[in-house]
C-alpha cells in the first residue's frame, strides 16, 4: 500500500534513493543518539573534527541540496556566538572542539530529518517507548500513546500553522501594510486562538476523560 | 443500571443555568441570564442573531462549559459532577473542522474516536465508515490539504463514530457550499440520535421540531418552527442594538 507521507507539509524530508535514504529509520536515530552522547564527552578539537567530517561524508553521500541547511541556519548564528564565548572563556582549541563537536550532532539532525519520513520518525519513537513503558517502574511515567498522540498532533498543527502565517501575511500585504511586525502579532493571536479551540476539541472528544480513566 | 431511582434519560435540562464571566475591567459579563429548559425533542433548532449566546448554550449542554448559576443535565447526569459520562454521550461538530481534526490523517482521526476497540478492528472499523460517507479515496490523505467540505465530513464522521447518544451541530454547514451543505444535512437529517442544532439557516431550522430563540443571552422564543421562527424575523427586522444604541445619539 502506498501512503501519502504525512512529511511533505513539514518540508523536512527530501525523497532520495540513496544508502543514506533506504537505510532504517531505527539505525539512523540510534547513531544520531550515539553521536550525541559522545560529542558530550569530546573536548580535543581533533577527534570533534573527525565526527563532523563523517557527518560531512553522510551529507554528500545522500547527495542532499544545500536547501536541506536552512532548518539550520538559526542554529548556525547560536553557534557561532557560543564559539565566540568559549574562544574568549577557554582559548582556540577548546572553541573548535565544542563548535565542531555541535555542529556534527546538528548536521546529523539535519541529515537524519532530510533522508527519513516523518512518519517512520515517529512509529519508531513510539516502538522506542512502548518498550521503555514495559519496564516495570517507568512504564508508570512513560505512556507512548499519550506521546503518539502529542505528536500526531504536532504533525496535523504544522500546516494549519503555516495556513494561518500564510493568511495574516495575505491580510496584511492586502492592507498595504509590509514587514514581519504587521502579521507576525495576527499570527500568534490566531495561533493561540487555534489552540484554545483545539483544547477544547480533545475535551469534547473525551480524549482527556480516557487519559485519566484508564 | 438498576436500583430504585431511575434518572430520566432521553432529555437535556436547563434547570436555571446562567453563564457570566469577568470582563476585562473587572465587572461581570452576562453571556447567559438563568434558564430552564426540558429539550426531549429528537431535532431542535436553535437559532439567533451573532453574538446571543448559542454557542454558549450549546456549549453548557456538552459540559464543556459549566454553568455558573443553577444546574445543567443531560440524561439525567449533572454536567458538572458526571462530566466525562456527558462527554460520552454526547457528540459535539462546530463549524469550523480545522480545529476538531486531530490527527494527520482521516484514518487515523476517526480511529482516534475508537479507542474502545482492539487496534486491528479500529483501523477496520474507521475505514468502513470512511468509505460509508463517500471519503474511502481519502484515508490517507493529509487532512490539511483536504476540501472544507470534506473536512466538515470527516469531522462529522470522527463525533459519530464514538457513537454518541446527543449530537450538538454549532452551525455545522455555515462554511460549505450548497451541494455540500445538502449532503451534510441529510446526513444529519437521518441520524437516530437527538439533534441539536444552530444555525442561521431558518430552512433548516423549519425542518426541526422545535425551535429556539436566543437573544441577548436570553430564550426569547421556543416552540413550534413557524411560531419560534416569526418571531426571530421579526426580532432581525430592526437594527442590530448596538447601532440603534449609536443612532439614538
Ligand atoms: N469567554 C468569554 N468572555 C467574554 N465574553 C464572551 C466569552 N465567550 C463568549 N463571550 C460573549 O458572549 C456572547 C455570546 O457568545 P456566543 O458565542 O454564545 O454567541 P453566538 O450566539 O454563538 O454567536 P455567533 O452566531 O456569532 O456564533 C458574545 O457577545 C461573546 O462576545
Ligand atoms: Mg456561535
Amino acid at each position: 500500500m502506498s501512503r501519502v507521507r504525512v512529511a511533505t507539509p513539514l518540508g523536512l524530508h527530501i525523497p532520495g534513493t540513496s544508502v543514506v535514504h533506504r537505510a532504517p529509520a531505527g539505525l539512523k536515530l540510534a547513531l544520531l543518539a550515539a553521536l550525541g552522547t559522545v560529542v558530550a564527552f569530546v573536548r580535543e578539537p581533533l577527534p570533534a573534527l573527525g565526527l563532523l567530517g563523517f557527518v560531512a561524508a553522510t551529507w554528500l553521500l545522500a547527495r542532499l541540496p544545500l536547501r536541506a541547511l536552512r532548518q539550520v541556519r538559526g542554529v548556525a548564528v547560536l553557534l557561532v556566538a557560543l564559539g565566540a564565548f568559549r574562544w574568549w572563556a577557554a582559548g582556540p582549541g577548546a572553541a573548535v572542539g565544542m563548535v565542531a563537536g555541535l555542529s556534527a550532532v546538528v548536521l546529523a539532525a539535519a541529515v537524519v530529518t532530510a533522508t527519513t519520513p516523518t512518519d517512520e520518525i515517529v512509529a519508531v519513537l513510539v516502538r522506542g517507548l512502548r518498550a521503555l513503558a514495559r519496564v516495570p517502574l517507568l512504564g508508570r511515567v512513560v505512556v507512548p500513546e499519550s506521546f503518539a498522540l502529542a505528536v500526531a498532533l504536532v504533525l496535523r498543527t504544522v500546516p494549519t500553522l503555516l495556513d494561518v502565517a500564510q493568511g495574516a501575511r495575505d491580510a496584511a500585504r492586502a492592507r498595504g501594510v509590509r514587514g514581519p511586525r504587521a502579521w507576525l502579532l495576527p499570527t500568534l493571536l490566531r495561533t493561540v486562538g487555534h489552540a484554545v479551540r483545539t483544547g477544547e476539541a480533545i475535551h469534547a472528544r473525551g480524549l482527556l476523560d480516557t487519559a485519566r480513566t484508564s | 443500571m438498576g436500583g430504585t431511582a431511575v434518572p430520566p434519560t432521553g432529555v437535556l435540562e436547563l434547570d436555571g443555568a446562567g453563564v457570566a464571566v469577568v470582563d476585562g475591567e473587572g465587572g461581570t459579563r452576562t453571556l447567559l441570564h438563568p434558564t430552564t429548559l426540558t429539550l426531549s425533542e429528537r431535532r431542535v433548532a436553535v437559532v439567533g442573531a451573532n453574538g446571543s449566546g448559542k454557542s454558549t448554550l450549546v456549549r453548557l449542554l456538552d459540559g464543556l462549559l459549566t454553568p455558573t448559576t443553577g444546574a445543567v443535565r443531560v440524561h439525567g447526569l449533572d454536567t458538572r459532577r458526571d462530566g466525562a459520562r456527558v462527554r460520552g454521550l454526547v457528540g459535539l461538530l462546530f463549524a469550523d473542522p480545522e480545529a476538531q481534526l486531530l490527527m494527520p490523517t482521516p484514518l487515523e482521526d476517526v480511529a482516534l474516536s475508537l479507542r474502545h476497540l482492539p487496534r486491528r478492528e479500529r483501523t477496520e472499523r474507521a475505514t468502513e465508515l470512511l468509505v460509508d460517507v463517500g471519503l474511502g479515496g481519502h484515508l490517507h490523505q493529509p487532512v490539511a490539504t483536504l476540501s472544507g467540505g470534506q473536512k466538515q465530513l470527516l469531522a462529522l464522521t470522527s463525533v459519530l463514530a464514538a457513537e454518541p447518544a446527543v449530537l450538538l451541530a454549532d452551525e455545522p454547514t455555515t462554511l460549505l457550499d450548497l451541494r455540500w451543505k445538502a449532503h451534510v444535512e441529510a446526513l444529519l437529517d437521518a441520524l437516530p440520535q437527538q439533534v441539536v442544532t444552530v444555525t442561521h439557516d431558518l430552512e433548516a431550522a423549519a425542518r426541526a421540531e422545535r425551535v429556539v430563540v436566543v437573544d441577548g443571552g436570553r430564550i426569547v422564543a421556543d416552540g413550534s418552527p413557524a411560531a419560534a421562527l416569526a418571531t426571530y424575523r421579526d426580532l432581525m427586522a430592526g437594527l442590530p442594538p448596538e447601532l440603534a444604541a449609536r443612532d439614538a445619539r
